[in-house]
């Protein structure tokens, strides 16, 4: 495997200098900020997460990209062809991984906060204060 | 590859692995075997680390996963890095796990079949130093996000372990809430860098990144990667996760949380700093130390004032820990050796004299069900032993000689008087304010000193009253390990500033802390420049003790005025009092009206803070 990463390294295409897909995951940060902000519900504000974790993918995706190149998977084509970055792949799946450890971890908080307290509403969970 | 080397993977390993064995197999184990179990691994941990630290010597330990190592500059493998700062670090970690631990051997003292199975907590605990050693001792960018979150989450899951009481439960939600938001601001950051340059290794980073001028997306990624550290350290604006947390987790994790992970997240600022955005193409200099000297002062400023007004024990401990955290910023960020070695010895000696005071409040906690220092007044009488700590515990906070916080104090304002000496002032206030508050607390709850305090009281505040006990039996005695525990911290704290040769090294690690060269050096495998920065003075000084003493006087006497003085008659300390009630209105409730208890606005502050710094470090590059 060593071989075929360090053999596709020369071989990667062109980066995308499009700022188009970066102004893009910019945006969906802001809105998943904004969503977070003025949550009116926990499992909407988990969900506001999510979307702000989305950003991050499209923007390892846009890191990723490489024009006119294919899937960086070597056993049906030649190592010498144009491919995608590996590297920004594997992030964006162990991104995934720590996304959805994550959004459980938080989901069964919610769900036990609304059995505790009675409300997910995060206005009405302000306990603690000062 | 040498031994060391060849055992550095072993340090994240190993606790994962005692992890999977609790949490698994360890259900049908009885809860003494499980404990037995979890403090035999923490030690055998804990002497791996201390071997790794001696081993480090005045070098680095560079370990290359499963050899990968770089062909020809160019790597795709990920490296593990202990120099004696990292591995310190994971080392305080390792030791105070085994504390947290040893504490809560008798601690959940509860029928196992309510609260899951006894393997869960210390396999939780495992989990959380893997991710705290981790994010030590690695060398990759990337992987520092990962260690990041898994910290961040094994830090979630305990703090809110309490599962069935309402409050534990909205502390973790604010916690777990901004520490994704920030965790995922890292990872943009990352993005951005790895775009610019296609490297993961820090050291690699930093040396693509200098064959270019600085620009906008280097200034962007540094921004977005300081937030996400910076909300770990809990810098002002983004530390309003930390009270809540720190007063609704059970105290072992508190100690844990304050005495290691937020300094955890200073040293990942500082190390993505040094090694990545330290030469042209990074963040200058001045523009890093006049921001952070800021933020790092407001810091110290909002922990010290917020510590003095609050009534619950716990949350009075959290702000205390953010006012330090402001202190040690604020060292940091000068970016000077010297500097660098105050904050380490500084943050090694306020973590046992930390760890061992929430050790403190939680046998409060266990016999009164409470830790409000209103409602307790005089209640902790027959607690000799604990009061006695507690008061100690106050003392060392305060910077008192020969304790480590007093010698890590000194060394920092050593630093600080040559490079910002406006922030004498907030080096001497911030540590007695906040020991005064500790000591007006200890001794209105352990000697029921001075006049009775107001039950009842006007403006937003979490009393600390009506707290679950976190172990079901509160007409037992105080179990002795849940004394000795924060007596050892006690001298562990105490130890750090008698033991001969230790500031030295600690002295030594930082200068090469310092030094990006010589780390890039070693990770890339060239020759290290044998001549490294020069290793700065960090000892006792005379100015230094009476520093110390200074501010241990002005504790104590902050602590008399607040128990006798309400009740001195007079026209002048009337007057004082009305004064002192008038600044209160305008300047401290304000204040403390922002620690809404809302997640939202603490998000909405973390992307004003996030805002604020990603202007500030474009107009400077």
């Amino acid at each position: 495997m060593t071989t075929t990463l360090l053999a596709a390294a020369p071989a990667t295409g062109q980066a995308t200098t499009d700022p188009l897909p970066y102004l893009a995951a910019g945006w969906i940060l802001l809105a998943g900020l904004h969503g977070l902000v003025t949550s009116r519900h926990a499992v909407h504000a988990i969900g506001c997460l999510t979307v702000v974790q989305s950003g991050t993918y499209v923007l390892l995706l846009a890191v990723g990209y490489r024009r006119g190149a294919t899937a960086p998977y070597f056993t049906d084509i030649p190592p010498t062809t144009p491919v995608a970055d590996p590297v920004a792949h594997a992030l964006t799946l162990t991104d995934v991984v720590v996304g959805a450890a994550v959004s459980a971890l938080l989901l069964a908080l919610v769900l036990q906060t609304a059995k505790r307290h009675g409300t997910a509403d995060p206005d009405a969970l302000t306990g603690l204060k000062g | 590859m040498t031994h060391a080397a060849a055992l550095l993977p072993l340090t994240v390993a190993w606790p994962l692995l005692g992890a999977v064995l609790l949490a698994g197999p360890g259900r049908w184990l009885p809860r003494l075997g499980a404990d037995a179990l979890a403090s035999a691994w923490a030690t055998a941990q804990l002497a791996l680390l201390a071997w790794l630290w001696s081993a480090a010597g005045d070098g680095r330990i560079i370990s290359w996963v499963a050899a990968w190592t770089p062909v020809d500059g160019h790597s795709v493998g990920i490296v593990l890095a202990a120099d004696r700062i990292g591995g310190g670090l994971a080392l305080l970690a390792a030791a105070l796990v085994l504390a947290a631990l040893g504490y809560s051997w008798h601690y959940f003292d509860e029928p196992e079949s309510e609260r899951g199975h006894g393997g869960a907590f210390p396999a939780l605990l495992l989990l959380f130093e893997a991710g705290m050693c981790g994010f030590a001792l690695t060398g990759d960018l990337f992987d520092a996000f990962v260690f990041f979150e898994l910290m961040g989450v094994a830090a979630y899951a305990l703090t809110a372990y309490r599962v069935e009481e309402p409050r534990p439960l909205q502390g973790a939600l604010a916690f777990a809430l901004t520490g994704s938001v920030a965790g995922y601001c890292a990872l943009l950051g990352i993005g951005l860098l790895y775009s610019r340059t296609g490297e993961l290794a820090f050291a690699r980073i930093g040396e693509v990144l200098d064959r270019e001028p600085a620009g906008p997306v280097s200034a962007a990624a540094f921004a977005l990667i300081a937030t996400a550290m910076l909300v770990k350290a809990a810098a002002v604006p983004f530390h309003f996760w930390l009270p809540d947390a720190h007063a609704e987790a059970p105290s072992p994790v508190c100690m844990l949380l304050s005495g290691v992970m937020v300094e955890l997240g200073l040293y990942g600022l500082l190390r993505v700093y040094w090694t990545v955005f330290s030469g042209p193409g990074g963040i200058p200099a001045e523009a890093f130390r006049t921001t952070f000297l800021v933020v790092g002062a407001l810091t110290a400023l909002t922990g010290g004032v917020l510590c003095w007004q609050q009534r619950h024990l716990k949350r009075l401990l959290a702000h205390s820990t953010v006012g330090h955290m402001g202190l040690f910023l604020c060292a940091a960020a000068l970016l000077t050796p010297a500097g660098t070695a105050g904050a380490a010895l500084y943050a090694l000696g306020h973590a046992g004299a930390k760890a061992a005071l929430f050790a403190l409040v939680g046998v409060l906690l266990d016999r009164f069900g409470s830790v409000d220092e209103h409602g307790l007044y005089g209640r902790g009488r027959d607690l000799v032993a604990a009061g006695a700590l507690t008061v100690t515990g106050a003392l060392a906070l305060a910077g008192l000689p020969p304790f480590g916080t007093g010698l890590g104090k000194s060394v920092a304002e050593h630093a600080t008087v040559h490079e910002a000496p406006w922030l004498l002032p907030v080096f001497l206030l911030v540590p007695a304010v906040t020991a005064g508050a500790v000591l007006r607390a200890a001794l209105r709850v352990f000697a029921g000193a001075g006049t009775t305090p107001r039950q009842r009281h006007a403006g937003p505040e979490t009393t600390g009253s009506g707290e679950e006990p976190e172990v079901r039996d509160p007409s037992r005695r105080v179990p002795r390990v849940m004394l000795v525990v924060p007596a050892l911290l006690l001298g562990a704290s105490l130890a750090v500033g008698l033991l001969p040769g230790l500031a030295h090294r600690i002295a030594e690690a930082a200068a090469r802390f310092c030094d990006p060269a010589g780390y890039a050096a070693a990770v890339t495998g060239r020759t290290v420049p044998a001549a490294g920065p020069r290793v700065p003075e960090a000892g006792w000084t005379a100015t230094g003790v009476l520093l110390g003493l200074a501010g241990t006087l002005l504790a104590v006497a902050m602590a008399a005025a607040a128990l006798w003085g309400p009740a001195l008659k007079g026209p002048a300390a009337v007057a004082a009092r009305t004064a002192a009630d008038r600044l209160t209105v305008l300047a401290v409730v304000p204040l403390r009206r922002l620690h809404s208890g809302h997640v939202g606005d603490y998000v909405a502050w973390l992307a004003a803070g996030l805002a604020a710094l990603m202007v500030v470090f474009a107009l400077c590059t």
